[in-house]
């Protein structure tokens, strides 16, 4: 191993801009003539415009333009898309009611957009706000996830008859049933998944450049995949042609899913400074992030697990309603459908799985994927669901599970909800989490707590989730409309240092560093001559962008494979400067070497001759610079066990996290640093979840938590360190044997919190976020 | 109204409204950006400098009252490319991903060791981290950095 090759904890290369507060996210760019957007957005969760009167503001000082829906027609800008079509039981592609990016005749959430004030200063756009004049005709608003659906419920879209975006069944019912039937025992459990704000630190921005010389728009962003942006607003959305629409996301000060998406924000700050002919730039405020960046999971479901006398799973169902706010976002209706129930199998060799998936419109912001995506719910789901089997069964937590686990060697394994997990050990993850946690000596942890008048209790949660997103054959199966293939680039200069582009977006990940390791290794060049580029569409070839968990286990590949390929080249152009035959070439550590000779040459002066080719093989092509492309095989699945002890206070409610415990199946870790950053990170995002968090809309559709006030984010007294350990497997399908670990924490960590939970005060079920009000609630019901 | 005073150890001034508030005079008139804005409610702390040697969300404070005031930055710590012991702890200790928070988790670091010393037991850090918000390390990282950069800043 070389000392900053693949597996030592390099510091990062991205650190020292940070630190010396020489980052350049998009709010800090400023640029010559720039004008500033301000949105108008609704007041009200559902409401008829009838007009919208914009004379005052338009004449008011410094305003330079105020823009409407019509406007944004008129120019034939398109709506906002959704990207995955789902077959509803009807047979028909789910409903998809026109999401405008300025509001045409109607509001369908608090916060959505009417209208756009472009000014010459950011306070004089928000005074002339105040002068917009719209006459709206408020509408009955409906809010609530499990009753969205219901009779009488007032109609948000024509096009969707009550509510219902899709309903998707999947699975073999019949036999499902017939399992059930025949069931030793039937367990069951209701539960919220609780709507989150997925919150990154750095609210979106834009700044969007004319230039009416090369009709050119570049539009500097918060985004996490430049290339998916440009494509989507190009394509769908009419901004510009791709080759004239420049998306550079320059420094994303964190993403968790939320930056993915086209939304009204960006593609309208790309359309107003070409038609103000200035540049336009738009910073949004945390209020903004809260109404209306897109939202994560909010589902209602009920599951149940039919089992034999042994506690072996035989047949799961589950029925889930999942709000989708009341637009598509880009990703939605993938998030609750193939993320969800393809992962409903979780480590159990459960035979059998019916679900059913109700996703329902609602007067609330859009919904779509949020760090780890449709997996925590279905993680959520299913292990609280085995902790009640357990209870019912009589049987530890621990052993329920491992009787249930896949075995090691049935890998690769077919589940019968379409995922092949690649590689696992589920058990070694578990007995490993075990012994970290010490768990032989809970139950006198616990005696001593009661002394205390505490209650101890202790949670598992074995997860799995798909990532490495994702192989493009599967996803045009399920309706997807893009490939997810990776792109990488690597150049060496004359000089012989190298620059790697990759498709991928890094927003925290450290992917600087990361990639610039592989690269190291594989081709011995010295770190610090190492660069990695990313963010900018005039910069890098192409790129899907960074999501799923998928930027080393797929961009990681695709960075190897132009490696793989320039050591090829470098072998027929050593083999010609060394008159040896390219048979007889050997490639490590950065040399070429003639076989049995001490005759060699490192890859920096193969890639000066590849430059300067004076004596050069004939038919070989100058230059020293390949690119390469990775579909994916299939996905990658890490796993793991977490392990959470809690301690209860009965009087106040309050629960503290007194222990915790993560052992993760990632594959090979490239950076344990930055894995273990990123562990720590889904942990807390996952604390937050079960203990914290919890977006409200009252019944008017009113967003109750719309500030930090109101939504509790974890703070730094909410968590405990962690234990961390891995217990790592070989997928066979991934040539780094790499698995991705951004989502690991904050899809292991709820359910293993509110088991813990519910263990330490008895009850079977106890809701997130478990505020001290519910938990105090759960504890009298207990007494 | 024009405002003058100190930043970064060097004289500044300016024109500000009586509503601008210091992090705009900073990001916008300086063009001093490693100070961030994450909130609108003063909850996240990204924006924290020091004014006269205590910590301030300097979203919670207007432009004319930091007048005749010594403030630092994020971008006033370091000896040119050479990094303050607390940014150098950060580093070492993987206390930053995204960057977003981090300005503000080194000033209120700072603003720590000024208050409790340079040996800070973890619980100390983490219940005075209370007014800052990072979503991406999980904090623990953050906390470590802090304690190590703490002990450094001795030597
Ligand atoms: S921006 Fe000052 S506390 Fe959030
Ligand atoms: S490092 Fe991203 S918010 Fe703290």
């Amino acid at each position: 191993m070389r000392e900053q090759g693949i597996g030592a904890s390099v510091r990062r290369k991205e650190d020292q801009r940070f630190l010396l507060g020489k980052g350049r996210y998009t709010g800090d760019i400023n640029v010559a003539g720039q004008t500033h957007a301000y949105f108008l957005r609704s007041p009200h969760a559902h409401a008829v415009i009838e007009g919208i009167d914009t004379s005052a503001a338009a004449a008011a000082p410094g305003v330079v333009a105020v823009l409407t829906g019509d406007d944004l027609a008129a120019d034939g800008i398109g709506p906002l898309i959704c990207g995955v079509t789902v077959t509803s039981d009807d047979g028909e592609p789910h409903r998809a009611p026109a999401h405008p990016a300025l509001a045409q005749g109607k509001v369908n959430y608090v916060g959505d957009h009417v209208a756009v004030v472009i000014a010459e200063t950011l306070t004089q756009a928000q005074d002339a706000a105040e002068l917009v004049d719209v006459k709206y005709r408020p509408l009955p608003a409906v809010a609530n996830t499990g009753e969205a659906a219901g009779d009488g419920q007032q109609q948000i879209h024509e096009v969707a008859p009550n509510n219902v975006c899709f309903n998707w069944p999947f699975g073999d019912k019949a036999a499902n049933d017939e399992a059930f039937a025949s069931a030793h025992r039937i367990s069951g459990i209701e539960l919220t998944n609780n709507r989150m704000v997925t919150n990154p630190m750095e609210p979106r921005a834009a700044l969007g450049e004319y230039n009416s010389g090369t009709e050119e728009i570049t539009l500097h962003m918060t985004t996490q995949n430049p290339h998916v942006h440009r494509l989507v607003l190009a394509a769908f959305n009419q901004l510009a042609p791709e080759h004239k629409l420049r998306v550079v996301g320059p420094d994303v000060g964190g993403g968790f899913g939320a930056k993915i998406f086209v939304y009204a924000e960006e593609l309208v700050v790309g359309w107003a400074c070409r038609k103000v002919n200035r540049p336009v730039k738009w910073t949004g405020d945390r209020s903004e992030a809260f109404m209306a960046d897109a939202h994560g999971r909010d589902h209602v479901s009920r599951a149940e697990m039919a089992l034999d006398e042994n506690g072996r799973f035989l047949a799961m169902r589950v029925h889930t309603t999942a709000n989708l706010g009341a637009y598509l976002s880009t990703f939605s209706t993938m998030v609750p459908s193939y993320l969800y129930a393809f992962l409903l199998a979780g480590q159990y060799a459960t035979p059998l799985i019916y679900s059913e998936v109700k996703a329902v419109f609602t007067n609330t912001a859009p919904v779509d994927a949020s760090r780890g995506a449709g997996r925590p719910e279905a993680t959520y789901l299913l292990e609280r669901l085995v902790d009640v089997c357990a209870a019912d069964m009589g049987l530890d937590p621990a052993e329920i599970r491992r009787r249930n686990f896949i075995p090691k060697d049935a890998f690769p394994y077919q589940t019968p909800v379409v995922q092949c997990y690649d590689s696992g050990d589920y058990e070694a993850a578990l007995d490993q989490a075990m012994e970290l946690a010490d768990y032989a000596g809970f139950a006198a942890r616990a005696e001593e707590a009661k002394s205390r008048g505490k209650l101890r209790g202790i949670g598992f949660s074995s997860y799995v989730e798909a990532c490495g997103i994702a192989p493009s054959a599967a996803v045009g199966q399920l309706g997807g409309g893009v490939g997810l293939w990776e792109s990488a680039q690597v150049r060496f200069n004359p000089t012989g240092n190298v620059q790697v582009f990759t498709g991928t977006h890094s927003h925290g990940q450290g992917h600087e560093t990361t990639f610039a390791q592989l690269v190291c290794d594989q081709l011995g060049v010295p770190f610090e001559n190492i660069e990695v580029i990313h963010g900018d569409t005039a910069r890098t070839q192409f790129g899907m962008g960074t999501y799923g968990s998928r930027s080393l286990a797929v961009g990681g590949v695709a960075i190897a494979k132009a490696c793989d390929k320039l050591i090829a080249k470098g072998r027929k152009i050593a083999a010609h400067a060394m008159e040896a035959a390219e048979g007889d070439i050997e490639f490590a550590d950065g040399n070429y070497t003639v076989a049995g000779t001490d005759k060699s040459m490192n890859i920096a002066e193969v890639a000066f001759t590849a430059y300067v080719p004076h004596n050069y093989p004939e038919g070989v092509e100058p230059g020293f610079d390949e690119n390469a492309f990775f579909d994916p095989m299939n996905f990658s699945f890490p796993a793991g066990t977490h392990i959470c002890e809690v301690e209860v206070d009965p009087d106040t409610g309050v629960v503290e996290i007194a222990d915790y415990t993560a052992v993760d199946d990632f594959g090979k870790l490239v950076n344990p640093m930055i894995v273990e950053g990123q562990v720590h990170g889904g942990i807390v995002h996952g604390i937050g979840q079960a203990l914290l968090e919890g977006c409200r809309y009252d019944s008017d559709g009113q967003l109750v938590t719309a500030s930090f006030m109101d939504y509790a984010m974890p703070r730094a007294d909410n968590a405990p360190d962690f234990r961390i350990g891995y217990a790592p497997t070989d997928p066979p399908h991934n040539p780094l044997g790499v698995k991705g670990c951004g989502e690991a924490g904050a899809i292991g960590a709820p359910p293993a919190i509110i088991n813990a939970i519910a263990n330490a005060i008895g009850v079977s079920h106890v809701e997130m976020p478990a505020t001290p009000e519910t938990v105090w609630r759960a504890c009298q019901s207990a007494a | 109204m024009k405002i003058d005073l100190t930043v970064n150890g060097r004289a500044a001034s300016g024109e500000v409204e009586a509503r601008t508030l210091l992090v705009d005079f900073l990001r916008e008139q300086l063009r001093l950006t490693g100070t961030h804005v994450g909130c609108d409610t003063s909850q996240c702390g990204a924006c924290v400098v020091m004014v006269d040697g205590k910590s301030v969300k300097s979203c919670t404070m207007l432009a004319i009252m930091a007048a005749g005031c010594d403030v630092t930055t994020i971008e006033g710590l370091a000896n040119g490319a050479e990094l303050h012991p607390m940014q150098q702890a950060f580093m070492d200790n993987h206390g930053l991903q995204c960057g977003f928070c981090t300005p503000g988790m080194v000033m209120s670091g700072l603003d720590i060791v000024n208050r409790h010393g340079r040996d800070l037991d973890a619980a100390t850090v983490r219940r005075e981290l209370n007014g800052n918000i990072c979503r991406c390390t999980g904090y623990q990282n953050i906390v470590k950095s802090i304690r190590e950069g703490a002990r450094a800043m001795g030597d």
